[in-house]
C-alpha cells in the first residue's frame, strides 16, 4: 500500500517536530491538521461567544447603553462572521474531515497533504486580521451579509480588512474541498466500494462539491465589492447606477449554500455517532446518500429565500417558495431515518448520544421555523427580525453546534485516548440545553411582535422577554465551563480509553488510540460494513 | 475513467507509484478549473444581469471595436494547438523542439496581452465611466490576470525542461499536462467572454 | 399487536389535538390592523400547527425511543440489524412531499389574497406621472380599480428617517396619516442605503432600495397609531429609525390633510 504516501511527504516526516510542539507547526499529517482546525476553530468559537455575551448584555435594556451603536454593529458582524467562517465551517469541515475521513476511505493521509496545511495556515492569519480590525480603525459594521451600499459607505479600513479576511478563508475552504473530492473519489482503498463508505464520506463529498461550486462566486463578488469601494466603480453603487440587488442574488448563491455547507458535515457526524451508541444498522443507507445529493442540488437554486422582501418580482418570490420548501423532503429523510436507527436498538444514554438526540429536537424545530420562512406572505411579516436570529441559532447552534460538542465527546477517546467524564459531560449538555432554549425560542415572539433585527436599541415593551434571552446566553456561556474542565481533566487523568472503547466498526476505531503517524501499523483494514451491528458483531463477541 | 471504475486503476497501477500520484493532481486540478469557472460565472452572471434590467444612461457608449479581439481569439486558439505540439514532441523525447513549441505559445500569450493593453488604451471609456465598462473591465482584466498567470508557468516549465536532467521530461509529463490543461481553460473562458461581451 | 396499534392511534390522536389546541388558544401575533393581518394570521395558524405536530411528534419519538429503548444494565450485544425498510422511507418522503406542496399552493393562495401576484408595472396610478420602472412590492390593485388619488404617497427614506411626501397637497410629513378602511398606495425610493418599511400589525414589510423604487399597497383597517420601523441595517441609528402611522377617520383625516394641505406651485 505504499502508493498511497506520498514520497516527498515521508521524507519530510523525520524534519517535523515532535509532541505538542507539532500542533504549531506546518504539519502534514492529517491528523495533526484536524487537531489543528479543531483547536483554532474553538478559540475562534471562545471569541464569537465573548461577542455574543456583549451582545445579549447591551440587549438586556432597551437602551443603548452597554456600548456605542457603531460599536454594536462592529460586534455584531464580527460575531456573524467569525462564528460562521471561523468556527463552524472549519470545525465541521476542516477539523473532522481532515481527522476522520482518511480512515473512512482507508488511506495514510489526504490526496494532497501540503495543499491541506496551506489551506489550515489560511485561516488563524485571516481570523486575527479580522480580529484586529477592531482596533485600526473600527471594524466592518455592515452585518455579516455585507450589503452595499452600506458596505460602501461604512469606514473602509475595517470592510477591506473584512473582504479580505473572508476571501482568505473562502480560498482555504475551496482547497480542503478540492482535497476533500480528491480523497473521497480518487484515494479510497483498493475494493472499497464508494456505496460501502461511512455516511459522513458522503456528507463531505455533498459538501465539497457546494464549496467548489459556490464559494467561487462570493469571491468574485467580494472583488467587486471590493472594487466599489477602493475603485470607485460602481458594481453596487446606485449613486453610480449600480444594482445593489445583484450584489444579493450573487451573495445568496453562496451563502445559502453555505448553511448546507454548515449542516451536511454534521448530518455526516450523526449518522456515524449513532448507530455506534444505538447499537443498530443507520437506517436506510442508500435514502441517506440521495437526500444528501438532493439537498446539494435544491440548496443550489433556493437563494433567493432571503430577498423576498428586496427587489424580486413576484414570480421568482413564489418560485423560491416552492424550491425551498422542498428541502423538507430529503432533509426529513434523514431525519426520520435517525429516529428508526435509535427504534429498537441498545442506546447508550451517555453524552455523545443526548448531544445528538438534542440535535435532532434542535433542528426539526429550526427546519420547521424555515419552512415557514419559506413561505413568501409569511416571510413578509418576519424578514429581517427576531425571528430569522431564532430560526438560524436553533440551526446553527442547536443543531451544528451540538453535534460539535456531540462529536467531541464521541472522538476524543480516539484521539487522546482517554476517556471524558460522563457526568461532567452530562452537566454540560443540561445546562446547554436549557440555556440554549432559554435564549433562542423566545426570540421566535420577539421578531413575530415587532422587534427587528441588528438594532442596540429597541421597544421597552420587549425588555422582560430580551433579559430571558439573556439570560438563557449567560447559561450557555456558564455551559462552556464543564466541558472545558472536562476536557483538560481527562486528557491528563481520564480513565483509559483502549483503541475501541466504543466497540464501533468505523474504521478508525481499528488501529491504536492515538492512531500511529500513517493510521495503520500493518495494510488499511477493509471495512465493508461500516454499521454492521447486530450482525458481525455480536457474532464475533 | 468513471469514479467507480478507480479502485481498480490504482490496482493496475500498483507498480508505477508516480503516476497514480499524478493522477490525483490532474483531478485536483480539474476540481480547481470548476471552482475557477465559477468565479467566471459569477461575473458573467452580473454582467448578464446588469445588462437586462440596468439600461446605460444616455450617452455612454458601449460599443466595441472588434478587430483587436478577433484577433485575440485566434491568437489564443493558435496558442492552444501550439501547446498541445509542444506536449506531443515532449511525449516523444523531442525536448528541444518541444520548448520551441512552448516558447512559441508563451509569445503568442504575450502578444495577446499586448493587444489587450492597447485594445485598453484605445478605448473611448474607463474603469469608472459606467456599469458596463467597469464590468468589461473587470472580466477582461480578471481574464488577463489568467493568461499572465498561465504564461509565467509556460516559461517555468519551458527553463524546467532546458536544465539537464530538469524535471520536465517524457517520464515526468506533470508540469506540462497541468499547465496545458490550465492554458486550455483560458483560452475557452475567452472564448465564452468573447461571444458574451463583444458579439451579444 | 393489535394493542400496540390502539396505543399508536392514540398518541398521534393526541399529538394532533395538542398541536390543534394550541395553534388556536396560543395567540403569538400582535393585533391585526390591516386586511392583510387577517389573511397572514390565517396562513400562521395553519403553519404553527403543521409545525407543532411534526415537531411534537419527532420529540416523542426520539424521547420514547432514549427511555424504551435505553441499554439496560445487564444488557449485551446489539439491538437488531436493521439496514431499512424502503416501503417506509417511501411514506417518509411522499408525506412531507405532499404536506409541502399544499403549504406552497397555499401560501400561493395567500399571497395572492394580499396583491402579491398582481403586476407591478401595470396599471399603477404613479405610472402616469412617472413612467420610472417599479422594480418590486406588493401591489394590490386590479385593472378595473380607481385608485383613489389622494392616497397616493411617496416615501422617501434616509439615514435615519422616513419622509412621507403628499404629492395631492402638496406636502411633506414625518407621520404618516392614513384614512381607515381606504387603499393606500406608497411608492417607495431611499436616498441613500437600503432600509425597509414594515408595520408589524399590517403583517407587510418592504425594502426601500435606493436606485430602484418599490411599491406598496395596504388597507388598514383599525383606528389607532403604529410603529413604522426600519427593518434593514442601515447604520448605526438602525434601531432609532422609526415612525409612526396614524390610522384614523376620514373626517379626521381630511382634516388634518387640509390643515397641512399647501397650494400648488405654479411654474
Ligand atoms: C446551518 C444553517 C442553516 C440551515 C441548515 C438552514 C435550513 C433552512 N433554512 Fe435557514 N437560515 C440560516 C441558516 C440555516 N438555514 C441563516 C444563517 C439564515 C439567516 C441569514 C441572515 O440573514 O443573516 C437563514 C435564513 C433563512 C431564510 C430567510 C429568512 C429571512 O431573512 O427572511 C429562510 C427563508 O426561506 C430560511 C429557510 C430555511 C429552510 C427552508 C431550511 C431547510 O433546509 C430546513 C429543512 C429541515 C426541516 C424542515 C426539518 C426536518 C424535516 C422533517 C422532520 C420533515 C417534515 C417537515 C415538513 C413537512 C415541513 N432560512
Ligand atoms: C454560526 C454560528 C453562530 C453561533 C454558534 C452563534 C452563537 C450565539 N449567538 Fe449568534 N449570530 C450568528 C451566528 C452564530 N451565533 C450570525 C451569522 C448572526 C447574524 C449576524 C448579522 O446580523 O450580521 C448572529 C447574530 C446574533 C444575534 C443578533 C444580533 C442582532 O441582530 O442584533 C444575537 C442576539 O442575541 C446572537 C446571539 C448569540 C448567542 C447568545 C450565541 C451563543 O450560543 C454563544 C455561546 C458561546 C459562548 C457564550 C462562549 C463561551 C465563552 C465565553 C463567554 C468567554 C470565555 C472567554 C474566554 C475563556 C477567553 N447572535
Ligand atoms: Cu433605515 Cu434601518
Ligand atoms: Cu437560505
Amino acid at each position: 500500500m505504499t502508493i498511497l504516501i506520498d514520497p516527498q511527504k515521508t521524507n519530510n516526516e523525520s524534519l517535523q517536530p515532535k509532541g505538542w510542539l507539532r500542533y504549531f507547526s506546518f504539519s502534514l499529517d492529517h491528523k495533526v491538521i484536524g487537531i489543528q482546525y479543531l483547536v483554532c476553530g474553538f478559540l475562534f468559537y471562545l471569541i464569537g461567544g465573548t461577542l455574543a455575551s456583549a451582545i445579549r448584555i447591551e440587549l438586556a435594556s432597551p437602551m443603548s447603553d452597554f456600548m456605542p451603536r457603531d460599536v454594536y454593529n462592529q460586534v455584531l458582524t464580527l460575531h456573524g462572521t467569525i462564528m460562521i467562517f471561523l468556527w463552524i465551517v472549519p470545525v465541521v469541515n476542516g477539523a473532522f474531515g481532515n481527522y476522520l475521513i482518511p480512515f473512512y476511505v482507508g488511506a495514510r493521509d489526504m490526496a494532497f497533504p501540503r495543499l491541506n496545511a496551506v489551506a489550515f495556515w489560511l485561516i488563524p492569519p485571516s481570523g486575527l486580521m479580522l480580529v484586529a480590525s477592531y482596533f485600526v480603525e473600527g471594524a466592518a459594521q455592515a452585518g455579516w451579509t455585507a450589503y452595499p451600499p452600506l458596505s460602501i459607505t461604512t469606514p473602509q479600513s475595517g470592510q477591506i480588512i473584512w473582504i479580505l479576511s473572508v476571501l482568505l478563508l473562502g480560498g482555504s475552504s475551496i482547497f480542503g474541498g478540492i482535497n476533500f473530492i480528491a480523497t473521497i473519489i480518487k484515494l479510497r482503498r483498493p475494493g472499497l466500494k464508494l456505496m460501502q463508505l461511512p455516511m459522513y464520506c458522503w456528507a463531505m463529498l455533498g459538501t465539497s462539491l457546494l464549496v467548489v461550486l459556490s464559494t467561487p462566486v462570493l469571491a468574485g463578488t467580494l472583488i467587486l465589492l471590493s472594487f466599489d469601494i477602493i475603485a470607485n466603480t460602481g458594481f453596487f453603487n446606485p449613486v453610480l447606477g449600480g444594482n445593489v440587488v445583484v450584489y444579493q442574488h450573487l451573495f445568496w448563491f453562496y451563502s445559502h449554500p453555505a448553511v448546507y455547507i454548515m449542516v451536511l458535515p454534521a448530518f455526516g457526524l450523526v449518522s456515524e455517532i449513532l448507530p455506534v451508541h444505538a447499537r443498530k444498522p443507520l437506517f436506510g443507507y442508500t435514502t441517506m446518500v440521495f437526500s444528501i445529493m438532493g439537498i446539494v442540488v435544491l440548496g443550489l437554486v433556493v437563494w433567493a429565500h432571503h430577498m423576498f422582501t428586496s427587489g424580486t418580482p413576484p414570480w421568482m418570490r413564489l418560485f423560491f417558495t416552492i424550491a425551498t420548501a422542498f428541502i423538507a423532503v430529503p432533509t426529513g429523510i434523514k431525519f426520520f431515518n435517525w429516529v428508526a436507527t435509535l427504534w429498537g436498538g441498545k442506546i447508550s444514554i451517555n453524552s455523545a448520544m443526548l448531544f445528538s438526540c438534542g440535535f435532532i429536537i434542535n433542528f426539526v424545530f429550526g427546519g420547521i421555523t424555515g419552512v415557514a420562512l419559506a413561505q413568501v406572505p409569511f416571510d413578509i411579516h418576519v424578514h429581517d427580525t427576531y425571528f430569522v436570529v431564532a430560526h438560524f441559532h436553533y440551526i446553527v447552534y442547536g443543531g451544528t453546534v451540538f453535534i460539535i460538542f456531540s462529536s467531541i465527546y464521541h472522538w476524543f477517546p480516539k484521539v487522546i485516548g482517554k476517556m471524558l467524564n460522563e457526568k461532567l459531560g452530562i452537566l454540560h449538555f443540561i445546562i446547554t440545553f436549557i440555556g440554549f432554549n432559554l435564549c433562542f425560542a423566545p426570540q421566535h415572539w420577539l421578531g413575530l411582535n415587532g422587534m427587528p433585527r441588528r438594532v442596540a436599541e429597541y421597544d421597552p415593551q420587549f425588555q422582560f422577554v430580551n433579559q430571558i434571552s439573556s439570560l438563557g446566553a449567560l447559561l450557555m456561556a456558564i455551559s462552556t465551563i464543564p466541558f472545558l474542565i472536562n476536557v483538560f481533566l481527562s486528557a491528563r487523568n481520564g480513565k483509559n480509553a483502549g483503541d475501541n472503547p466504543w466497540n464501533a466498526l468505523t474504521p478508525e476505531w481499528l488501529t491504536s488510540s492515538p492512531p500511529p503517524v500513517e493510521n495503520w501499523e500493518g495494510e488499511a483494514p477493509l471495512v465493508k460494513e461500516p454499521y454492521g451491528y447486530g450482525k458481525q458483531f455480536s457474532e464475533q463477541k | 475513467m468513471t469514479t467507480l471504475d478507480s479502485s481498480k486503476e490504482i490496482q493496475k497501477n500498483n507498480s508505477e507509484v508516480n503516476e497514480t500520484h499524478e493522477d490525483f493532481r490532474i483531478f485536483g486540478l480539474i476540481t480547481f478549473l470548476i471552482a475557477d469557472g465559477m468565479t467566471f460565472a459569477g461575473f458573467f452572471a452580473a454582467y448578464l444581469t446588469y445588462k437586462a434590467v440596468n439600461p446605460l444612461p444616455d450617452g455612454a457608449i458601449y460599443e466595441l471595436e472588434l478587430p483587436i479581439p478577433t484577433l485575440n481569439t485566434i491568437l489564443l486558439l493558435v496558442s492552444s494547438a501550439t501547446f498541445h505540439k509542444a506536449g506531443k514532441a515532449l511525449l516523444k523525447d523531442k525536448n528541444s523542439d518541444s520548448q520551441k513549441w512552448l516558447l512559441l505559445t508563451a509569445f503568442l500569450g504575450i502578444l495577446f496581452l499586448i493587444c489587450q493593453l492597447f485594445e485598453y488604451f484605445h478605448l473611448p471609456f474607463g474603469l469608472t465611466d459606467n456599469l458596463f465598462a467597469s464590468t468589461f473591465y473587470a472580466l477582461t482584466g480578471f481574464h488577463g490576470l489568467h493568461v499572465t498567470l498561465g504564461t509565467l508557468m509556460i516559461l517555468i516549465i519551458t527553463w524546467q525542461s532546458r536544465i539537464n536532467g530538469g524535471r520536465l521530461t517524457s517520464q515526468n509529463m506533470f508540469p506540462l499536462e497541468a499547465v496545458e490543461l490550465y492554458w486550455h481553460f483560458v483560452d475557452g473562458i475567452w472564448v465564452i467572454l468573447f461571444i458574451i461581451l463583444y458579439l451579444l | 399487536m393489535l394493542n400496540k396499534n390502539i396505543y399508536l392511534i392514540l398518541i398521534i390522536s393526541l399529538v394532533f389535538a395538542i398541536s390543534f389546541w394550541i395553534g388556536f388558544n396560543v395567540n403569538l401575533l400582535p393585533a391585526e390592523a390591516s386586511i392583510n393581518a387577517p389573511i397572514y394570521d390565517e396562513l400562521f395558524k395553519i403553519l404553527f400547527i403543521i409545525g407543532l405536530i411534526i415537531f411534537i411528534g419527532m420529540t416523542i419519538a426520539v424521547i420514547y425511543s432514549l427511555f424504551k429503548f435505553r441499554k439496560r444494565n445487564d444488557q449485551i450485544g446489539d439491538g437488531i440489524a436493521l439496514e431499512g425498510n424502503l416501503s417506509l422511507e417511501i411514506v417518509w418522503t411522499i408525506i412531507p412531499s405532499i404536506i409541502v406542496l399544499l403549504i406552497g399552493l397555499y401560501s400561493y393562495n395567500i399571497y395572492d389574497r394580499m396583491g402579491g401576484m398582481k403586476e407591478l408595472n401595470h396599471n399603477h396610478e404613479m405610472m402616469s406621472s412617472n413612467s420610472e420602472k417599479i422594480w418590486a412590492g406588493i401591489s394590490q390593485n386590479s385593472d378595473n380599480e380607481i385608485a383613489i388619488n389622494n392616497l397616493s404617497i411617496e416615501v422617501s427614506a434616509m439615514q435615519f428617517a422616513f419622509l412621507f411626501n403628499y404629492p395631492k397637497g402638496n406636502f411633506i410629513s414625518g407621520e404618516l396619516h392614513v384614512p381607515v378602511d381606504q387603499k393606500v398606495s406608497m411608492k417607495m425610493e431611499s436616498k441613500d442605503v437600503i432600509h425597509a418599511f414594515w408595520v408589524p400589525e399590517f403583517r407587510i414589510k418592504q425594502d426601500i432600495i435606493p436606485g430602484q423604487p418599490t411599491i406598496l399597497n395596504f388597507t388598514p383597517t383599525k383606528v389607532g397609531k403604529y410603529p413604522i420601523i426600519c427593518a434593514e441595517l442601515c447604520g448605526p441609528y438602525h434601531g432609532g429609525m422609526r415612525a409612526s402611522i396614524i390610522v384614523e377617520e376620514e373626517s379626521d383625516y381630511n382634516e388634518w390633510f387640509n390643515k397641512n394641505k399647501k397650494p400648488e406651485v405654479n411654474l
